[in-house]
């Protein structure tokens, strides 16, 4: 594999990308977005795992076998979360019969 | 290897890193290395199913008991957890330069980087155990001491506040464990490194290292929104 590795530089901004992340994070915390504050500190939280995947971890930089596997981890881990979401959540639709 | 292989023109044994670092499984140190990186993601991706079962349980238990889940949440200190994740984001930032200071075969460096490493994960454990004290002494233990006011239950029924401290001490617990094996793994290869045994051919040990410390960091980057943020914190 030819591949290339990212710079001290690189480490760099990404750290100092993550501390800021990390800071808006817990200042959004103090506005009132509604339902949004949730929605808006998991995205960030998104960003951050990916900048350290991405970059620290060389997923960037690395190939298609490797991703393959990182792809097939968020696809089981989304059959788990939602084929159970699903079970839970439509129990109440359907009244069970009898007294 | 075998006579033909070496010989055919494919595989020209000028193009190959042979060292003594070369297990003999494989062709040559490049092979070894992305097999090294390989098992690792896929242990990672099991890792991912692993946390990913508590992570289930949380979003469903979480959709079912909020306002127990929110009054639970509002009794974290949210200063201690962002200090935690700084911490921890630190602790990534230097074990990614250990492992660009493996790959550069600079010994002092990596040995510097890893005591770091492994110093910033001390004191993210030691936050913890803070964290963990205080909430003994406020007696929101589930199971073991679990008497909460009714200030800290904000108008939550009990069992369900009980119900997210059982999800953070797991949370948390099995990320802790997850940091206190980290650590124990980047003290061998501290150790390997003060015996030379790192080189810049042979760093694929630190290289994996680096990705079990960075993912842990992952589970944490997730858990401090999750545990200690829920609802928001505005008045």
């Amino acid at each position: 594999m030819n591949e290339e590795n990212p710079s001290v530089e690189t480490y760099i901004v990404v750290f100092v990308a993550l501390l800021i992340l990390a800071a808006l994070t817990t200042g959004i915390a103090y506005i009132n977005l509604g339902t949004l504050n949730t929605v808006v500190a998991l995205a960030i939280a998104a960003v951050k795992m990916s900048l350290v995947g991405l970059f620290f971890m060389h997923l960037w930089y690395s190939r298609g076998l490797t991703r393959i596997v990182v792809l097939a981890g968020f696809f089981w881990l989304a059959l788990m979360v939602l084929f159970t979401l699903a079970d839970v959540f439509s129990r109440s639709w359907i009244k069970p019969p009898g007294p | 290897m075998s006579e033909s292989a070496a010989s055919s023109p494919l595989a020209a044994p000028s193009a190959r890193h042979l060292s003594p670092a070369l297990h003999h499984q494989f062709e040559d140190i490049e092979q070894q290395r992305d097999a090294g990186n390989f098992g690792m993601w896929v242990f990672l991706a099991t890792e991912m199913l692993f946390f990913g079962g508590v992570f289930t349980g949380y979003i469903m238990y979480r959709s079912l008991y909020y306002p127990g889940f929110a009054a639970g949440s509002h009794g974290l200190e949210v200063n201690l957890g962002a200090a935690m994740t700084f911490v921890l984001l630190a602790s990534s930032f230097t074990m990614a330069m250990a492992v660009h200071a493996a790959r550069a075969g600079r010994r002092g460096m990596l040995l510097g980087l890893l005591f770091a490493t492994i110093l910033l994960g001390i004191a993210f454990l030691g936050m913890k155990f803070t964290e963990y004290s205080h909430k003994w002494h406020e007696q929101m233990v589930p199971g073991l001491n679990f008497h909460p006011s009714l200030t800290e239950l904000r108008g939550a029924p009990e069992h369900a506040v009980e119900l997210f401290l059982c999800f953070y001490f797991f949370m948390t617990g099995l990320h802790a464990l997850h940091m206190i094996i980290g650590i124990g793994l980047l003290s061998v290869m501290a150790i390997l490194a003060w015996r030379g045994r790192i080189s810049c051919e042979h760093y694929n040990r630190v290289e994996v290292s680096g990705l079990y410390w960075h993912f842990v960091d992952i589970i944490w980057i997730y858990l401090f929104p999750l545990l200690y943020l829920i609802g928001g914190r505005y008045k």
